[in-house]
């Protein structure tokens, strides 16, 4: 059976799409290095729009309106501009409300672009630009650890790693931040504190690993200006022992927190990425597996709900569990030596 | 057009879901249709996968497993029609409900009258209302082009107007989404379905035909102000349905290319069945409930009438994350059979929404999955019951009409390791009153015919007469104004070899009648204390019933079921119903 992956690598190459919502410029050149917070393409975009109806303020046909206008699509216009005049002894005027671009003529209308507004994307990661992707992005590789997580707040910045967990299921406190750890990346565990995000803002933090969150604090993390990660999702779980491992050997290193917010159909994924020198490129991460003993496999479920395992042996046909369901699973054997089915799509290669 | 049993036989049918895949064959044994075997396989509509074409060929390859055909040829293609060796199939046939929840705009003109039709046309399928204009709304238009521009519609909806009536109002809405839609990227412009004035439909297709991917038009639904008709714009609307997601995900193409096209959303075909099933001469109405993950889905025929409702909100799959804004947690925990912490219960609902196709493993699990599952399939069924027609009357304004036959299934209700707990948990849900037959669909095999009716309309008649559902037995659930612990309803059942049965059940009580599988009886029901059996408050009811699984059910818990306010003892009485359901 087909297996999904969960990347937590000590070194892999890593490649990434960037890509626009929407066309624009792509400002990143091919073969070129760029960091993590490096802008690689930006769009300009209208705020909101204003429809000019020249026909109906006029009080003439559509036809007849089209034919007085002298502006095209595309034309940059001041506020007051004179568009269309009618006719008659005191004739009237159309001009436009604001400044803006001409998006669309015709009907009778005039439909303006208003309030510029400019959306920029960053790298998400430090690497090379392999491919430009016209007036949408660019493809980036790198090579270094990674470690994909399950919520993030849409955030990206990097900076150096500060380890603050000292066991898989610490719970970050307010007390444990300080001014010395000002623009760095935090790796935390589970938190539950509303006051451990105002403080993490208030040191200028470059970004928050969590193993998990408290639901009621989406909204605040939400708003956060710097990047937060759950590794383990939405609730109260521990930090796998796999993330936590490789996360807590590598404190002291230039980390980028690229918290994507999670994309279950595009593929999105909030991750954190730790560059490191390499002298030929390491394999590439792969997305898909085929399940097989001998895997190391992460539990999404109960039991022992995002623990670590290793697959024993993959059952025929169907198993019967505790919950009495019958599904095809698999044995696995836990970090603590227990041995448990479970049931195939409950898991996740990690690899 | 109707098939000739000669000409062709057999027929695969795949339904995509968002969490399982299943590949189902029907073939003729002995002249006549027959559902033979299922292959199931995780669907694989999500990354890292985004193709669903892979799990389309995992379930086909666990049923050929199952049966010992080939289906699959070089290159791992459908083979058809079937060969000489016996692999292959004559007609492939396939629904879909995998992929994300269509966001969708509707428009019309008055709030009550063609936008209220809209919203209820957009409920028929796997949708979710981000933005709603009428003559209601005192927007400028350029405020609703912005609208769409932020919400970036996969679908409009356009009604409004009789046919023949007003075209100004409705003129400018559609301005406004022309306009729209130019402004959008060509690959994030919307579906557009018009459904209104049929005297403007050259105007719409001059708007916006040349702005969308996806101009579809429909009779409309609102012919006059009076008339409601949905039915036209539906079947068209799960057309509109199946362009969508050929543009959002992979291997809905080759699906349709199989199919010849038939690739229509699972809800959608369990309608059709529902509705099949009323016209064929079920009495009191028919009630189809599809629990899955990507939404709740319910379908109410009665007296030639039909409501479909597809609440994906209520889904067990990634909207269970926003469940708890829809209803407070405590509402969950009283459902609960074991003594959980809520912490797990709120862990559970967020990890679900994550990986919506993880199983329940263990009994903690297995009891949270079930008391999510009876409170968002209560919470769907108080929506659904608002739009029921107009001939589903209920007896009271806060009970559920009396439908003749429930058939449900789809996630826990259909994955339940035992009958009794798939009984409970609709009984607990849904709450029918009166006297019901239940079957219990554990195969989801009720879309899948209503999509096979369409290339042979003898297949679902067949393979239904087969006995491929799951027959719970009758269901009488009384209802009554008496205290806990009175006697309400006394039961006497006659079987055929002329024994008897009888029971006394109390206000709070739940009991069976053994009466089991292809056996017929004569129930007589005296309701005690003007309770209500089905008949009016007090009447007796004296009539043959079908036995199942599980007999006759005399559900005496009381309509509303209210539960009682200590754990310790709901908990109890969870138990014991369970047991009296066989476990």
């Amino acid at each position: 059976m087909l297996a999904p992956v969960l990347h937590i690598l000590p070194l892999a190459t890593i490649v990434r799409e960037r890509l626009l919502p929407v066309p624009g410029d792509v400002k990143a050149r091919l073969n070129a290095r760029v960091t993590a917070t490096d802008i690689v393409a930006e769009a300009n975009w209208a705020r909101e729009h204003v429809l000019l109806d020249v026909a109906r303020t006029l009080g003439i046909s559509n036809a007849a309106a089209d034919r007085l206008l002298r502006i095209k699509v595309g034309d940059q216009l001041t506020e007051n501009t004179l568009i269309a005049t009618g006719s008659g002894l005191i004739p009237r005027q159309v001009r436009t409300p604001r400044e803006g671009r001409v998006a669309a003529v015709g009907g009778g209308q005039v439909l303006l672009e208003v309030g510029e507004g400019t959306l920029q994307l960053r790298a998400g990661i430090s690497g090379t630009v392999i491919q430009i992707v016209p007036n949408r992005g660019v493809v980036i590789q790198t090579a270094g650890a990674l470690v994909q997580g399950l919520w993030g707040n849409g955030r990206t910045e990097m900076g150096i790693m500060e380890n603050l967990m000292e066991k898989p299921d610490s719970v970050i406190e307010t007390g444990q931040l300080d001014v010395s750890q000002r623009g760095s990346v935090i790796l935390a565990g589970h938190c539950r504190d509303a006051e451990v995000l105002r403080a993490a803002a208030e040191l200028n933090l470059r970004g928050l690993i969590l193993s998990s969150m408290h639901p009621s604090l989406i909204p605040q993390a939400m708003q956060a200006r710097y990047p937060i990660v759950a590794l383990d999702g939405i609730g109260s779980q521990p930090m796998n022992s796999a993330a936590f491992r490789l996360l807590s050997t590598n404190a002291k290193r230039e980390t980028a927190v690229n918290a994507e917010v999670f994309d279950r159909y595009g593929g999105a994924r909030p991750e954190v990425i730790i560059p490191l020198p390499v002298a030929s490129d390491p394999p590439p991460a792969r997305d898909v597996e085929t399940f097989a003993p001998g895997q190391q496999v992460r539990l999404r479920a109960a039991p022992h709900a995002g623990e670590i395992a290793t697959l024993v042996q993959i059952q025929p046909g169907l198993t019967t569990l505790p919950s009495g369901l019958r599904a095809p699973a698999a044995l696995v054997r836990t970090e603590g030596g227990e041995q448990t089915f479970v049931p195939l799509v409950n898991l996740e290669v990690v690899g | 057009m109707p098939t000739s049993l000669v000409e062709t036989n057999s027929l695969l049918a795949v339904d995509v879901g968002a969490s399982a895949t299943r590949a189902v064959l029907f073939d003729v044994v002995e002249g006549r249709y027959r559902f033979i075997a299922v292959g199931q396989a995780p669907s694989t509509a999500e990354a890292p996968f985004k193709d669903i074409g892979l799990g389309v060929r995992a379930a086909i390859e666990h049923l050929q497993t199952v049966t010992g055909r080939s289906f699959l040829g070089a290159e791992r293609n459908l083979i058809m029609p079937t060969q000489a060796d016996g692999n292959g199939v004559d007609m492939f046939a396939a629904t879909l409900s995998a992929g994300p929840t269509l966001k969708t705009a509707v428009a019309g003109l008055l709030s009550d009258v063609s936008v209220q039709s809209a919203r209820r046309l957009a409920e028929t399928t796997y949708a979710r209302v981000v933005e709603t204009f009428g003559l209601h709304d005192h927007r400028k238009p350029e405020e609703q082009i912005d609208s769409l521009l932020r919400v970036r519609p996969d679908l409009v909806i356009l009604t409004g107007g009789t046919d023949g009536g007003a075209s100004r109002a409705v003129q400018k809405v559609i301005e406004a989404v022309g306009l729209a839609c130019y402004l959008l990227p060509s690959d994030k412009r919307p579906a557009v379905l018009f459904a209104g004035n049929q005297n403007m439909t050259d105007e719409v297709q001059n708007l916006v035909g040349k702005l969308t991917p996806a101009l579809h038009f429909s009779p409309n639904v609102r012919p006059s102000l009076e008339t409601e008709d949905l039915d036209p714009a539906m079947r068209e609307l799960a057309q509109v349905f199946a362009v969508i997601r050929k543009r959002q995900v992979k291997g809905v193409d080759e699906l349709e290319t199989w199919s010849g096209g038939h690739v229509l959303p699972t809800a959608y075909g369990l309608g059709r069945m529902i509705r099949f099933l009323e016209r064929t001469g079920s009495s009191g109405g028919v009630l189809g409930v599809d629990l899955g993950a990507s939404a709740v889905t319910v379908a109410a025929a009665v007296n030639g009438r039909f409501r479909l409702g597809v609440y994906p909100q209520f889904g067990q799959g990634e909207h269970l994350g926003n469940l708890l804004q829809l209803t407070e947690l405590d509402d969950i925990l009283e459902w609960l059979s074991l003594d959980i912490h809520q912490n797990l219960v709120r862990d559970y609902l967020y990890q679900k929404a994550l990986y919506p196709a993880v199983l329940p493993a263990t009994r903690e699990d297995q009891a949270i999955a079930q008391a999510v599952a009876r409170r968002s399939l209560y919470l769907a069924m108080r929506t659904a019951r608002r739009e029921f027609p107009p001939q589903a009357r209920a007896v009271r304004a806060d009970l559920m009409p009396p439908f003749g036959l429930i058939l449900a299934g789809g996630g826990p209700l259909g994955d339940a390791p035992t009958p009794g707990q798939s009984l409970l948990l609709l009984l607990d849900a849904v709450q029918p009153v009166g006297i019901t037959h239940v079957m219990l669909d554990r195969n989801s095999l009720l879309p899948l015919l209503g999509v096979a009716a369409e290339k042979n309309n003898l297949l679902p008649v067949h393979v239904l007469e087969s006995g491929a559902l799951q027959n719970l037995g009758t269901v009488v659930s009384a209802v009554s104004g008496a205290g806990y612990g009175t006697p309400i309803v006394r039961a006497r059942i006659q079987y055929a070899d002329g024994n008897e049965a009888r029971a006394e059940v109390k206000l709070g009580g739940l009991e069976i009648l053994p009466l089991g599988l292809g056996q017929s009886a004569k129930l007589f029901l005296q309701p005690l204390h003007r309770t209500d059996v089905g008949n009016g408050p007090g009447r007796a009811w004296n009539g043959v019933v079908n036995g199942g699984a599980l007999g006759v059910v005399i559900d005496a818990r009381g309509r509303p079921l209210t539960l009682t306010a200590d754990p310790v003892r709901r908990r109890e009485l969870m138990k014991k119903w369970q047991w009296t359901l066989g476990g």
